[in-house]
């Protein structure tokens, strides 16, 4: 039996479900949340290369060099408002957030 | 043998996608993480798509992840496992360490199978950064500037949302360095004795 694109898409499907779950179960810790979107990324990367290599076209793995590239300036950035949170409030508790609105 | 790597790939993604989102120390979870980036490195190389691997675990494994660690550990939360010395991680980051190394030897088992030119090795490429570098640069050229541009705007918006000024921290002055004149410097005085000071 030969590798076919199903079992990759079984396994990009089975991390996107662990991110969600993941974001749904760690409400209190917003750097899971955060590890958490990026798995999502990342099953969106496999999905990416596993059909770009087996339709055979390298467009696909050129999308995923730029979900990679989001996907870093999406972990900067969040992590960047992270610090500022905890300066603002000695804390991470995602349930606080709701108290910084005006 | 590209099956069982593939099997032992999949099930690490998923065990240690898992661990991370279910790890109580937020360590832990970090480094699950790297885990999980690096086991999908080697289903992108199972697949053929080495540059994209590569690029996986730079950017992940060396960028991404280890800015998470350092947030984890900057944030000063009340883990009372994360005071309690080193020794304590010395059991979980071995077993972590053997599995990214059996993984290594997996990948490099099923490639010797297979031979290096991966299913969608490109007409004409020799490998598969060639073949992305080909196009990377012409037809999605724009592209490429603009994902760019948006490292730099995010990178900016990093600096500008943790940049403080706080008081009584002395900086250097360039204007006021430049600005310096000799009368205000030096000041020279005659009829001074030696040996008897001012």
């Amino acid at each position: 039996m030969e590798i076919s694109l199903a079992h990759y898409l079984v396994v990009s499907a089975a991390l996107f479900c662990i991110g969600v779950f993941g974001i749904f179960v760690n409400r209190k810790n917003v750097i899971v949340i955060l590890m958490a979107i990026e798995l999502i990324l990342l099953s969106v990367n496999i999905n990416l290369v596993a059909f770009s290599s087996f339709l055979g076209d390298i467009t696909g793995q050129v999308f995923a060099m730029l979900v990679l590239s989001v996907a870093a300036a999406e972990a900067a950035v969040g992590l960047a408002i992270l610090v500022t949170f905890f300066r603002n409030r000695g804390g991470i508790a995602v349930e606080d957030v709701n108290l910084m609105r005006g | 043998m590209q099956l069982i790597a593939f099997y032992a790939l999949a099930a690490t993604v998923i065990l240690a996608g898992l661990f991370t989102i279910s790890a109580r120390n937020p360590v832990h979870s970090v480094l699950w993480l790297i885990l999980t980036f690096f086991s999908a490195a080697g289903l992108f190389v199972l697949i053929g798509a080495e540059f994209i691997a590569m690029l996986l675990v730079v950017v992940y494994v060396g960028a991404v992840a280890v800015l998470f660690l350092f947030v984890v550990m900057m944030l000063d939360i009340d883990f009372a496992q994360l005071k309690r010395g080193f020794l304590e991680y010395v059991p979980f980051g071995g077993l972590l360490v053997a599995v990214l190394f059996a993984e290594i030897g997996l990948v490099a088992a099923a490639l010797g199978d297979r031979g290096a030119a991966g299913p969608n090795a490109t007409a004409g490429a020799a490998t598969n950064a060639e073949a992305l570098g080909a196009v990377l640069y012409t037809e999605h050229f724009l592209v490429f500037q603009l994902a760019g541009v948006l490292l730099l705007v995010a990178m900016m918006g990093a600096i500008v949302l943790t940049l403080r000024q706080r008081p009584g921290v002395r900086k250097q002055d360039v204007g006021e360095q430049v600005g310096r004149r000799r009368a205000d410097a030096i000041e020279i005085r005659t009829g001074i004795k030696p040996g008897q000071g001012l």
